[in-house]
């Protein structure tokens, strides 16, 4: 990372944490139009640092290793064909999963925020799902919290020596369970209920959303441990280059 | 690849599939629904009555929200996109395991 990379990273972040503390401004896919102004622009902002970071990320993954390209394309495919898939759940209603595990477990957290986004924006555009006013806040808990706790619960598991698969399994699913839990806290800071304020909110919200995406969390925790069962047997030197399996 | 990992990677997929397809088959007559939808109604309830302040840009392009065939086309498209440059290069990395050229680059 250059000079100048470090700076504009610092700058972003400088900038977020000033509107984090900034009073004035008083959902997995929020809907549109349902986030205050200021919320949307909040959350907006404070993804921004990760972005920048993200994009830095990605340039120097494949100006040093172009093998790598090959996993980010599947990786931001993966999550296009996952997030796509309205399944249905156990409460009776459809939710979707994430598909950012995957990602997080190859090239870390960063670098999927920018992949999250491209999908987000998709979405927002063409299918009226999630929203551009709410594109902030459904970046910041898809492609940013969910894969930050992905590659967390990743890399405890694997100092912890649990088998490779196992890990990729846990990693998957609780970044998936994980984003909406964040969506729940950022729809309750938006909506606190009248009785008990923002955390009697939080479980309302959690209540919607947390029964419907648990099997969920299951199936992208068994979907991203199948496609990197592939990989493993068909793109070693692609995962030994981007240090997913150790160097032989 | 090796018979074991077949095994698991088949047993990965079926158990994928059951969770989805055993709520659907057990709940007769529920709506599905999408819980995003849900989420939109408890801010209502919490928060009473609450007027979306932004119309999404095809909706307010269009005149009206997008009828529900044109959604699962463009939701198919997405999944399309997806599915082709995975298969793509599960392909060719399958062809370079074939033809013995494991250390090559793609």
């Amino acid at each position: 990372m250059t000079q100048n990379q470090k700076k504009l990273i610092a700058a972003a972040a400088v900038f977020s944490i000033a509107w984090g503390i900034c009073p004035a401004a008083n959902a997995m896919h929020i809907m549109e139009g349902y986030l205050p102004a200021g919320y949307c622009i909040a959350w907006g902002v404070l993804s921004l640092p990760f972005l920048v970071a993200g994009f830095m990320r990605i340039k120097k993954t494949l100006d040093e290793n172009r093998r790598a390209l090959t996993l980010l394309a599947m990786s931001g495919a993966f999550i296009f064909v996952i997030s796509s898939l309205k399944i249905p759940s156990v409460t009776g209603s459809c939710s979707h999963m994430t598909g950012t595990g995957l990602g997080a477990i190859l090239f870390g957290p960063c670098t999927v925020s920018i992949l999250g986004l491209i999908v987000l924006i998709f979405q927002a555009i063409l299918l009226a799902h999630g929203g551009l006013t709410s594109l902030g806040a459904n970046t910041f808990s898809m492609a940013i919290a969910g894969p930050f706790i992905s590659y967390g619960i990743y890399m405890l598991c694997r100092k912890c020596k649990l088998s490779r698969l196992a890990t990729v399994f846990l990693a998957a699913s609780a970044g998936d369970l994980f984003t909406y839990c964040v969506t729940s806290v950022q729809l309750a800071l938006s909506y606190p209920s009248e009785a008990g304020g923002i955390s009697a909110s939080v479980l309302k919200f959690l209540g919607v959303f947390a029964p419907t995406q648990l099997p969920l969390a299951v199936v992208e925790g068994l979907l991203t441990t199948a496609i990197v069962l592939c990989l493993e047997s068909y793109a070693k030197p692609e995962l030994k280059s981007v240090g997913y399996l150790k160097e032989v | 690849m090796e018979k074991k990992q077949k095994k698991i990677l088949f047993a990965l997929i079926a158990a994928a599939v059951l969770i989805a397809a055993v709520p659907f088959l057990a709940l007769r007559g529920a709506e599905f629904g999408g819980s995003d939808d849900a989420g939109s109604k408890m801010a209502e309830q919490i928060h009473g009555e609450y007027e979306p302040w932004f119309t999404p840009v095809l909706e307010s392009l269009t005149g009206g929200e997008i009828p529900g065939e044109i959604e699962s086309l463009l939701f198919c498209v997405q999944t399309g996109i997806g599915v082709g440059i995975t298969a793509f290069f599960m392909g060719r990395l399958y062809e370079r395991r074939k033809l013995g050229k494991d250390d090559e680059e793609l």
